[in-house]
C-alpha cells in the first residue's frame, strides 16, 4: 500500500544561541511521517527529541533558539517560512501537541470548558458558543472522559492526572488536525493510566485517521504503539527503523544498549545493564561520531569522522549511523579487536 | 465566605484595639499641653487650668482611655479639643480629599506600572525592558518631596501649564457635596470646575503614584516572568492562540494574585495620607489633618484620625485577601 507523506523534514537545523555558544539542539536530521502513521521518536533526556517536536510547531523558545536551516513540509507547505500569523492559523488546525505535564499544562484559572471552548472557536470563528460547547462535550465523551456536562465546569485541580491528560488529547483533536505530537504524554502517569491513554491514542489514531509523532524515552511505549521508530542521540537521527525490525534487529550500538537497558522479567539478572557514561553536553562533541566516547565498540575512526546514516537491507527502511555497517564479518572483528 | 467575613472583621478588633492604646499612650508622651496651646502662651495658669478640666485632661490617663473607649462603642469618635467639634464630621472632607488623590495616583499606577510590567515581562532584555526597568529602579528611590518640587517648578511655574498647589481655585471654590470635588463639579454640571478639578489632582498624583508605579511594573514583571515559563502558556500557545490574547489572557490572570497584593498595601499606604506630597501641594487631606493636630495638641484628633486610617488599611487588606479566591478558585475560604 502506497501511503502520502504527511510530514517531511530536511535537514532541520535548530541551534541555541547562549552564552556558552552556539548549541545545535538539532543537527541536521531527516525524517518523514505518512498520513495516519504513529512515528516513535526515542532518545534519553536532552538528545532533542523535544526540540524538534517544539521546531515542528513553531515554539521554539526565542531567543535563544532558533531554526537555522532544513525545512519543514507539512503537505508541501514549508513550516519554517511560515510567518507568526500563518503559523498560528496551522497550531491546533492542522497540527495539534500534547506534553509531558498534565498536571501544569492546563491552566488553572479556566474551567476544562472555557479551554476546551477556547481552541474550537480560535479555529472555527463563525460557530457559536453553544455548538462549540456540544463538540467539546462530544469530544470528551470520544476520550473516555464521563459525566462530561459536569466536567466541563470543573477546573482543572479537580481532576485526576489521567483525565487531564484525556482533556489535553480531546483538545488536541477538537480541531481533527492532521498530525498530532505527543511529547512525552505518559511519562508523568501511574503505569495502569500510561496503558490506558496509549490505547486510547492509537483507537484515536484509526477514528481520526491523524498521524501521530510520538516523543518518549520509554522503549516499551514505542514497542506498543508505534510502526516506525526513530531512535536520537545527541541531536542527531542514529537510527530508524520499522517497530519490529528495531526490536528484532538493532544495528546501532546505542540502540542495542538501550534495549538491553529494559528489564525483562524473564530472566534473573543480577545487575541491569546500562550504557556508560552520560550523554554528552550539547554542542561538546566537535568530531566523530557523537556516540564514540560511550560506545563499546568505538575504534580510531570512529573519533575522527562521523559516520554517515547507511541503508540496512534492500529495503531501504532500516537506517543507521555506524561505521559498522560498512563492514563484513571479519572486518567488524577486527574494529571490535580495535577497540579493545 | 459570610463566615470568613465575619471572622476576619471579628479579629480585627483587638488589632485595632491595640492600635488605639498604642497611639494613646504615645501622643501623650509628646512634651506639651493642648489647653496651653489653645490659650496660647499668654494664658494664666488659672484659666489653663480651667480649660483642663472641661476638656477633661486633669483626669489619670487610664480614665481618659475608658472614656475614650466607652465613645468609640456607641461609634461617636469624640470631638476635636481645639474647634469642639465633633470629629466624624470635620474629618470627612480632608478623608475624601485624600481618597480622591489616592484613587487617582493608584488609577495612574496601575495602568502604566503593570503595563510596563507585562510589556517587559514579555520582551524580557529587550531595550523597552531595561529602560522601563531602569525608570522602575529610580521611581522606587525617588524622594517624592523634591519630585513635587521639581514638578512645581516644571510644570507650574515655568511652564504654567498646571496649578501648583491645592484643589480648587479660591475665587472659583467648589459647591461640596460628596467632598469628591470630581464627582460633586460633575453632579453640578460645572464642566469647566470638574477641568479645574482634575488639573490640580495631576502634579500630586503623579508625585504620589511614582513609587507604588514603580513598584507595581517590577513585581508585575518579575511574576509574569515565572508565569510565562509554565506549561499552561505553551499549550496555550499550541491551540493558536495570539500572543497577545496568551499574555492579557492566560498569563495575566495567574500572574495577578502577588500584583494585587502589592496594589492592596500601597493603596493602603495611600489612604493613610501622604503628609509630604500633601504639604508640598498644599493638599487638604487626611495626612495634613493629622499633621496640624499634633502641632496643635490635639490629641482626640490624633487619635481618632489614626484610627479610622488603620480601619481603612485592614479593611483593603481584606478585600484584598479576598479577591483572591474570585481570582483562583482553588482559594477557598471557609
Amino acid at each position: 500500500m502506497k501511503r502520502n507523506l504527511l510530514l517531511n523534514v530536511k535537514n532541520l537545523e535548530t541551534t541555541f544561541f547562549t552564552e556558552d555558544g552556539r548549541i545545535p539542539a538539532v543537527d541536521h536530521i531527516d525524517f518523514h511521517i505518512y498520513e495516519g502513521e504513529i512515528l516513535g521518536i526515542v532518545g534519553e533526556s536532552g538528545c532533542g527529541k523535544s526540540v524538534t517536536s517544539l521546531s515542528i510547531m513553531g515554539l521554539v523558545p526565542s531567543p535563544p533558539g532558533k531554526i537555522t536551516s532544513g525545512q519543514i513540509l507539512l503537505s508541501d507547505v514549508d513550516l519554517t517560512k511560515q510567518s507568526e500569523k500563518q503559523m498560528r492559523k496551522i497550531r491546533g488546525k492542522e497540527v495539534a501537541m500534547i506534553f509531558q505535564e498534565p498536571m501544569t499544562s492546563l491552566n488553572p484559572l479556566y474551567t476544562i470548558g472555557q479551554q476546551l471552548i477556547e481552541a474550537i472557536l480560535l479555529h472555527n470563528k463563525k460557530m457559536k458558543k453553544k455548538q462549540a460547547q456540544a463538540k467539546a462535550i462530544e469530544m470528551m465523551g470520544l476520550v473516555g472522559l464521563p459525566r462530561a456536562e459536569q466536567l466541563m465546569k470543573d477546573y482543572p485541580h479537580q481532576l485526576s492526572g489521567g483525565m487531564r491528560q484525556r482533556v489535553m488529547i480531546a483538545m488536541a483533536l477538537l480541531c481533527n488536525p492532521k498530525l498530532l505530537i505527543a511529547d512525552e504524554p505518559t511519562t508523568a502517569l501511574d503505569v495502569t493510566i500510561q496503558a490506558q491513554i496509549l490505547k486510547l491514542m492509537k483507537e484515536l489514531n484509526k477514528q481520526f485517521k491523524t498521524a501521530v509523532l510520538l516523543i518518549t524515552h520509554d522503549l516499551g511505549v514505542v514497542a506498543e504503539v508505534c510502526e516506525r521508530v526513530i531512535v536520537m542521540y545527541a541531536g542527531q537521527i542514529v537510527e530508524e527503523a520499522p517497530v519490529e525490525e528495531l526490536f528484532k534487529n538493532p544495528r546501532h550500538p546505542y540502540t542495542k544498549g538501550l534495549i538491553q537497558s529494559v528489564p525483562d522479567m524473564r530472566y534473573k539478572k543480577e545487575t541491569l545493564y546500562s550504557i556508560k557514561g552520560n550523554v554528552p553536553k550539547p554542542g561538546s562533541i566537535a568530531m566523530g561520531c557523537r556516540f564514540a566516547p560511550r560506545c563499546e565498540f568505538a575504534a580510531e575512526r570512529c573519533t575522527t569522522e562521523n559516520p554517515p546514516l547507511y541503508d540496512v537491507g534492500e529495503m531501504k527502511v532500516h537506517k543507521s549511523r555506524c561505521f559498522l555497517q560498512e563492514m563484513e564479518g571479519s572486518e567488524i572483528a577486527e574494529h571490535v579487536i580495535e577497540s579493545r | 465566605m459570610l463566615r470568613y467575613i465575619g471572622k476576619r472583621i471579628l479579629q480585627l478588633i483587638p488589632v485595632l484595639l491595640g492600635m488605639t492604646f498604642v497611639v494613646f499612650l504615645i501622643i501623650r508622651a509628646i512634651p506639651g499641653d493642648p489647653a496651653q496651646v489653645i490659650l496660647g502662651q499668654q494664658a494664666t495658669e488659672e484659666s489653663i487650668k480651667a480649660l483642663r478640666e472641661k476638656l477633661g485632661l486633669d483626669q489619670p490617663w487610664y480614665i481618659q482611655y475608658f472614656d475614650y473607649l466607652k465613645g468609640l462603642l456607641t461609634g461617636d469618635l469624640g470631638e476635636s479639643l481645639r474647634t469642639r467639634q465633633p470629629i466624624s464630621t470635620e474629618i470627612w472632607p480632608y478623608l475624601a480629599a485624600t481618597i480622591e488623590l489616592a484613587i487617582f495616583a493608584m488609577i495612574l499606577a496601575v495602568i502604566i506600572g503593570m503595563n510596563a510590567g507585562i510589556i517587559s515581562a514579555w520582551f524580557q532584555n529587550s531595550w523597552f525592558d531595561y529602560i522601563a526597568m531602569v525608570i522602575a529602579l529610580i521611581g522606587v528611590s525617588m524622594p517624592i518631596f523634591w519630585l513635587g518640587l521639581m514638578e512645581q517648578w516644571a510644570f507650574s511655574i515655568e511652564l504654567h501649564w498646571l496649578p501648583t498647589s491645592g484643589r480648587e481655585e479660591v475665587r472659583n471654590p467648589v459647591e461640596a457635596i460628596t467632598h469628591f470635588y470630581l464627582i460633586d463639579t460633575l453632579i453640578q454640571g460645572r464642566l469647566d470646575q470638574f477641568w479645574i478639578a482634575v488639573k490640580h489632582l495631576i502634579l500630586p498624583g503623579v508625585a504620589l503614584a511614582t513609587i507604588p508605579m514603580a513598584i507595581i511594573a517590577r513585581m508585575t514583571r518579575s511574576s509574569m516572568l515565572e508565569v510565562l515559563r509554565s506549561d499552561y502558556i505553551r499549550t496555550a500557545r499550541a491551540k493558536g492562540q495570539k500572543m497577545s490574547k496568551v499574555i492579557y489572557k492566560h498569563a495575566l490572570k495567574n500572574a495577578l494574585i502577588p500584583i494585587i497584593t502589592i496594589i492592596g498595601l500601597q493603596t493602603g499606604l495611600l489612604l493613610g495620607g501622604a503628609i509630604l506630597t500633601e504639604t508640598i501641594f498644599s493638599w487638604p487631606g487626611i495626612g495634613r489633618y493629622i499633621y496640624e493636630a499634633i502641632g496643635y495638641r490635639d490629641y482626640t484628633v490624633i487619635q481618632s484620625g489614626i484610627l479610622i486610617v488603620a480601619f481603612m488599611f485592614v479593611m483593603i487588606n481584606l478585600f484584598v485577601d479576598l479577591l483572591y479566591s474570585v481570582i483562583d478558585s482553588r482559594i477557598k475560604y471557609n
